[in-house]
């Protein structure tokens, strides 16, 4: 009986532990944003969304590093959808089990784990200088596009591999064709995991500095871009310029520009799962 | 267009794209040698290994670099895999249904915060924070950046390692069950250990992702480029690979030997993440759905 109710102690205490370490891992994060939101929410107003900068970025709105992220990620968007999409499908749907198949699934990998910073220099070396785009929009985008390429590409596999075998065997056994039924089936039936995982990509690409670094950022500029191979301000590098580089700045910016860009991320994920719960609902398979 | 060309066409288009996850990771690569390995050239070996980091008189020794980059990273990790890890288990075997449905989406919503917001908080609340409590010189310190680098790392080791235990058939909970274990043991000794191929593979990505982060880091550990001695050095300013990166890349010369020597460093994050993600891959961990938890 003893030793019963020493085990019955131990698990009270593991399971405390357990609940305890949750509690310390996700507080701190509930408690950011809702300071973040709060002293954020006051320093947003209408002119502060929709004005420029002045005052060596004091005072004035964030309009421009706004419309810039929104620049950045729809312009990637542009590339990394069909591209991501497309490997997608063919690794769900087309690969045969080969040694390219496998190299692709470790080559998808090894991208996702590359830091950002690296891609901020390969996008340098390679859209800036060597296509000679300059830092632009241009450059920025599709250096954002290929590092969320991994998302979009297994969101993508996985949301068609989840449609049932028997969907595509039917679809096959009416005379279809393998471009029909995925066309027609697997797509159709896949698109809210697929959308899901664009939108997560789209996420991340916006938050993201280190890519934009050297690729599209710039401090501050009196024009809005007129090309996509203009650069641009944009909301994260606007967050770090204005909360380490100029001395004076008021919090009310920082604490408004973090607001805005968390706003923008929450937004994003809010949608996400939306869009993931209600195919779930709607599924009938 | 007839339909059978049709068919031929498509399955070629997807299969080039597939392929170019291959050549970008080639043509990355390929960027980064070209423009990194002439600092071999320009640099003599032994500066390269040498303990000062001092771009202004031509001196580029990368050792402090990468000592500030392992000591954090190893902070971060202490930090982030025992809270991760018992948050997984939390999540997967202990909470009640409810509460795991708003812990799942909660996590991923810590995944996908900006690094530079929460580096951001880092200059403004943690650091000045920890300056008072601790009474430090300053609060820009290699600690500061290891808290950070935990909690931006704590999302995904929770969400793969969550993906792990899910993944232990329902058999070998209810076998441990039913011969008299109670839930503690189960979890303990039975659902763990199957699990632990995955639990792994969630601390090397945690730990590639703590090893790679660059903008929190930058802005809060104070970024002196000096040697960490000790763990009293854990409480003074460091400087890491990445933020060394990212702090001077906007400021050299294109094709100068300080331009070459940012993109060596380059080469080495990318040797050295490609490593640790090639390690937590090749962990037992066959279940697919994985995949997408990994990359997200």
């Amino acid at each position: 009986m003893n030793a019963r109710r020493q085990r019955q102690w131990t698990q009270r205490a593991g399971f405390g532990l357990l609940t305890l370490a949750t509690i310390v891992t996700t507080l701190p994060i509930l408690l950011i944003v809702l300071l973040i939101l709060q002293r954020g929410l006051a320093a947003i107003t209408p002119e502060f969304l929709l004005a420029f900068p002045s005052d060596g970025l004091r005072a004035g709105g964030i309009f421009p590093a706004i419309l810039g992220t929104v620049l950045l990620t729809f312009t990637m968007t542009l590339v990394v959808a069909p591209l991501g999409i497309a490997a997608g499908i063919y690794l769900a749907h087309y690969a045969p089990d080969n040694r390219l198949t496998r190299s692709i699934r470790i080559a998808i990998l090894n991208l996702a784990g590359i830091p950002s910073v690296v891609y901020g220099l390969f996008g340098l070396a390679f859209f800036v200088i060597f296509f000679r785009m300059g830092t632009s929009i241009l450059a920025g985008a599709l250096t954002l596009a290929i590092m969320t390429l991994p998302v979009v590409i297994t969101t993508t596999e996985e949301a068609v591999r989840s449609v049932p075998n028997s969907f595509h065997v039917v679809s096959v056994s009416l005379g279809g064709t393998d471009w029909q039924s995925v066309r027609r089936i697997l797509l159709p039936q896949g698109l809210p995991g697929i959308l899901t995982g664009v939108i997560l990509g789209v996420e991340r690409a916006a938050g993201e500095t280190a890519p934009i670094l050297f690729t599209a950022a710039a401090v501050y500029l009196p024009h809005l871009p007129t090309s996509p191979l203009d650069p641009t301000m944009a909301l994260p590098y606007h967050l770090y310029v204005v909360s380490t580089q100029i001395p004076g700045m008021p919090a009310g910016v920082q604490y408004g520009t973090a607001a805005v860009l968390l706003i923008l991320v929450l937004l994003m994920n809010i949608i996400a799962t939306v869009i993931r719960s209600r195919a779930r609902a709607r599924r009938r398979w | 267009m007839t339909s059978a060309l049709r068919e031929r066409l498509v399955a070629v288009a997807v299969r080039v794209a597939g392929i170019s996850a291959i050549a970008l990771l080639l043509v990355i690569f390929f960027f980064l040698i070209q423009q990194g390995l002439p600092a071999l050239a320009e640099v003599p070996l032994p500066d390269l290994i040498g303990s000062r980091w001092y771009p202004i008189e031509g001196t580029f020794g990368l050792v402090p670099l990468v000592l500030g980059s392992l000591l954090v990273t190893l902070a971060a990790t202490l930090i982030a895999v025992p809270l991760g890890v018992a948050t997984a288990v939390f999540i997967a075997e202990v909470a009640p249904r409810s509460v795991r449905e708003v812990l799942k989406p909660f996590i991923e919503v810590m995944a996908g915060l900006p690094s530079v917001m929460l580096g951001f908080l880092g200059i403004a609340i943690l650091a000045p924070e920890l300056y008072h409590r601790l009474r430090l010189t300053t609060g820009l310190t290699a600690f500061t950046g290891a808290l950070l680098l935990g909690w931006i790392a704590i999302p995904t080791i929770v969400s793969v390692a969550e993906d792990a235990l899910d993944a232990v058939p329902r058999g070998y909970r209810d076998g441990a069950l039913a011969l008299g274990a109670n839930r503690w043991q189960t979890i303990w000794r039975v659902t763990l250990p199957a699990a632990r191929g995955g639990v792994l593979t969630a601390v090397m990505l945690g730990i590639g992702r703590a090893f790679g982060e660059t903008m929190a880091v930058m802005m809060v550990t104070g970024n002196a480029a000096v040697i960490p001695r000790g763990w009293g050095a854990l409480f003074q300013p460091v400087r890491t690979m990445t933020a060394t990166i990212a702090a001077e890349m906007g400021e050299v010369a294109g094709g100068s030997t300080h331009y070459h020597v940012l993109f060596l460093i380059g080469i080495l994050l990318f040797l050295i993440s490609l490593a640790v993600n090639l390690v937590g891959a090749s962990v037992v961990f066959r279940a697919r759905t994985r995949a997408e938890r990994i990359l997200s």
